[in-house]
């Protein structure tokens, strides 16, 4: 072994190599952490019957369903018939091949990615994989997460393997401190605006500076989420005591001797000293605002004090078409002030902010106040424990009495593959990560916004920040 | 997945270009569960036309597809794939694959095999003139046959390797499975497991 610095993304890669591939033929690397959900599992279980193969590690294996799942009702039969086909054909599948599920109305139903940290399943230094793009969130763990096919999730199933390509490493280094009102998914949002939807591609991004040490593990699981929307591979946050902190007492939590064997080895997991990134990137979170996106792709962000853009000032000719087509899409003209863009829905859920730091933070800001008239708020948990733990903490009461809509656990309008949908043409302020053309609803238009800014929108009816509720401060003036 | 060496079966000629996998399979039928089962679904928008080239009696059970240029393109649907094995297809030629629906291919063991557009005539000239022959593929030799007319194709060496063993993805993988088994004796303890269930 050479003694050359490494960074963290590289530590985890080698300590899980089963085979180094040869003649540029792909490295074949254990996986630790199996998830899956109803939608991308069923033909990898059909090409496991097909081929008589058993899932290899189902002791490494958990389901849960999430994607299709109503947020009300749980108890009545699922009406979309492809949805309810879909869930029927996971729970049939976990039980043919002996595989541990958390059907609706269990405790630990609920998105996919909530679920795995959760239980304490998601841990540093694991190799972590999913059917799902946004696998990346459990990076914040300091473990390599990643998003797969169907016929991936076929082969891990089959053998706990994958032959992976080797990456890229990006440095985003966020330093500073964040001012009040800005969080975790204004830095991500700005990141994304800064190195734009492709900006990671073949890339592990690992986050690190003050900003990001400072910040708790969910706030870390947040950025983490909205790697794949840069394009990259995974996102990755260093250990420390927060992560263990937040990991210590959970379920599946290393535990005695088994603790301390984890945590010794989780310590050497930081980067090295002089470990050379591939690339590096900068962020200033002293001067960052709130961000909010204008347009159909995550990078098409700006700060919530800024003006929609103007796309004849955009020079690279592909993205000024595209910056042309979006405002088109969303119905918005250049240069009017974002906080003047009324909605009439917010959506507070998906695996970017649903946890319960999520719902603390969007019911301190809405407590004794009115919701904006017409405006539709919908909070949907990430997983039934983090309702219950909402309900225990009276977080229901204040949504409901604020005249939110208290929801079941699931994806929901993140995608509307369950009937939690937008009307065509309807505006949402949405705390999820993707804002494509149609991803709401057909025709819906998306706002991607932090919990704060979307608790704030649902009082004032226009993109807001929570500094705007003070007395008087109607101006662009941002308040600290 | 079958070992693939010498191979013979109907060939039918699929005079179009840019067959992008809409058209080799619509969206709708992707809200299905299974792998199988998609021999229905394929080039399902040409199939009600009577006059459509696999509606020909000649052409019943045909095994390997000789397509224009540019196919496979568009989404990267895996279910393309299926539906052309479903249906019974063993190989196909164009002078220009998609890259994802030739990965995608190679994965479920069907020969996507690369051949000039002045081959890709010849063959189309040479079945039309005699609907229903047979083509013998051998991909040992990398060429294919009707009759005293014979063509090569190309098909890069790890593909064909695979192909010729009969190696899908998992089975390259359990080639290793000494080294896997060796892996998971030094997994420590403290890794995750999901079994026996805790927190429920
Ligand atoms: S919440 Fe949205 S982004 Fe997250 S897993 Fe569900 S559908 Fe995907």
């Amino acid at each position: 072994m050479s003694n050359k610095p490494l960074t963290l993304a590289e530590k985890v890669w080698n300590n899980h190599l089963v085979a180094r591939g040869e003649n540029g033929s792909p490295d074949l690397l254990y996986i630790d952490l199996h998830l899956v959900h109803e939608v991308t599992s069923p033909q990898a279980f059909d090409g496991l019957r097909l081929a008589g193969r058993p899932v290899r590690r189902p002791d490494l294996t958990i389901a849960t369903e999430d994607h299709n799942t109503p947020t009300w009702n749980i108890d009545k039969p699922i009406a979309d018939p492809t949805s309810r086909t879909q869930i029927q054909t996971l729970r049939n599948n976990a039980a043919e091949f002996g595989i541990r599920i958390h059907s609706l109305g269990d405790v630990n139903q609920g998105i996919v990615h909530v679920v795995g940290p959760q239980l304490g399943l998601t841990m540093p230094g694991i190799t972590v994989v999913c059917g799902d793009s946004h696998t990346s969130t459990h990076g914040a763990f300091g473990a390599l997460a990643m998003g797969i096919g169907t016929s991936e999730v076929e082969h891990v199933l089959a053998t706990q393997t994958l032959p992976l390509k080797p990456f890229k490493t990006m440095a985003i280094n966020v330093d500073g401190v964040l001012r009040p009102g800005v969080t975790a998914k204004d830095i991500i949002l700005a990141i994304i605006a800064k190195i734009g939807t492709g900006g990671g591609q073949g890339y592990v991004l690992e986050y690190r500076g003050s900003a990001i040490r400072a910040l708790s593990m969910e706030a870390r699981m947040t950025i983490c989420n909205m790697s794949i929307e840069a394009g990259a591979r995974a996102g990755m946050v260093a250990p420390d005591q927060i992560t263990y902190d937040y990991l210590a007492g959970r379920p599946h939590a290393p535990e005695g001797s088994d603790w301390a064997d984890a945590v010794a080895y989780w310590n050497t997991l930081p980067s090295d000293e002089g470990a050379v990134y591939d690339a590096e990137v900068h962020l200033d979170a002293n001067t960052l605002d709130p961000f909010v996106t204008w347009g159909t792709n995550p990078g098409q962000g700006v700060s919530l004090l800024d003006t929609v853009p103007n796309p004849a000032d955009i020079a690279d000719p592909n993205e000024r078409a595209a910056a042309e087509r979006a405002l088109e899409y969303m119905d918005l003209v250049a240069g009017t002030p974002m906080k003047q863009i009324a909605v009439d829905t917010v959506f507070l859920g998906s695996c970017t902010n649903s946890r319960i730091e999520d719902l603390r933070a969007a019911a301190s800001i809405i407590k004794g106040k009115t919701k904006a008239e017409g405006v539709r708020m919908l909070v949907v948990p990430g997983s039934a424990k983090v309702r219950l733990e909402a309900e225990a903490e009276g977080l229901d009461k204040v949504f409901k009495e604020f005249g939110a809509e208290w929801r079941f656990a699931g994806c929901s309008m993140c995608l509307g593959m369950n009937p939690d949908q937008l009307a065509p043409g309807e505006r949402a302020a949405s705390t999820s990560n993707r804002n494509f053309e149609g991803r709401q609803g057909k025709g819906a238009r998306t706002h991607l916004v932090s919990p704060l800014v979307a608790a704030a929108t649902a009082i004032r009816g226009t993109l807001s920040s929570p500094s705007d509720l003070l007395d008087g401060a109607d101006s662009n003036a941002g308040v600290n | 997945m079958q070992k693939f060496e010498v191979f013979s079966g109907v060939a039918v000629p699929l005079r179009r270009s840019n067959v992008d996998t809409d058209q080799i399979i619509p969206a709708v039928y992707l809200k299905r569960i299974t792998k199988t089962g998609f021999e229905d679904a394929l080039f399902a928008a040409w199939r009600g036309d009577a006059e459509f080239i696999l509606n020909q009696p000649a052409y019943a059970g045909a095994e390997v597809l000789i397509a224009g240029p540019d196919f496979g393109t568009g989404s990267s649907r895996e279910h393309a794939v299926w539906a052309l094995c479903d249906y019974g297809f063993k190989a196909v030629f164009s002078s220009k694959f998609a890259d994802i629906f030739r990965g995608n291919a190679g994965k479920q063991g069907l020969v996507a095999g690369v051949i000039s557009d002045e081959d890709t005539e010849k063959l189309w000239a040479a079945i039309e003139a005699n609907p229903g022959s047979q083509v013998e593929v051998n991909l040992v030799d990398r060429t294919a046959t009707i009759g005293s007319l014979t063509v090569t194709f190309e098909i890069d060496d790890y593909t064909r390797w695979r192909l010729l063993e009969g190696l899908d993805d998992i089975g390259l993988t359990l080639r290793d499975e000494q080294a896997i088994v060796d892996f998971e004796a030094k997994r420590e303890s403290w890794r995750p497991k999901t079994l026996p269930a805790k927190g429920v």
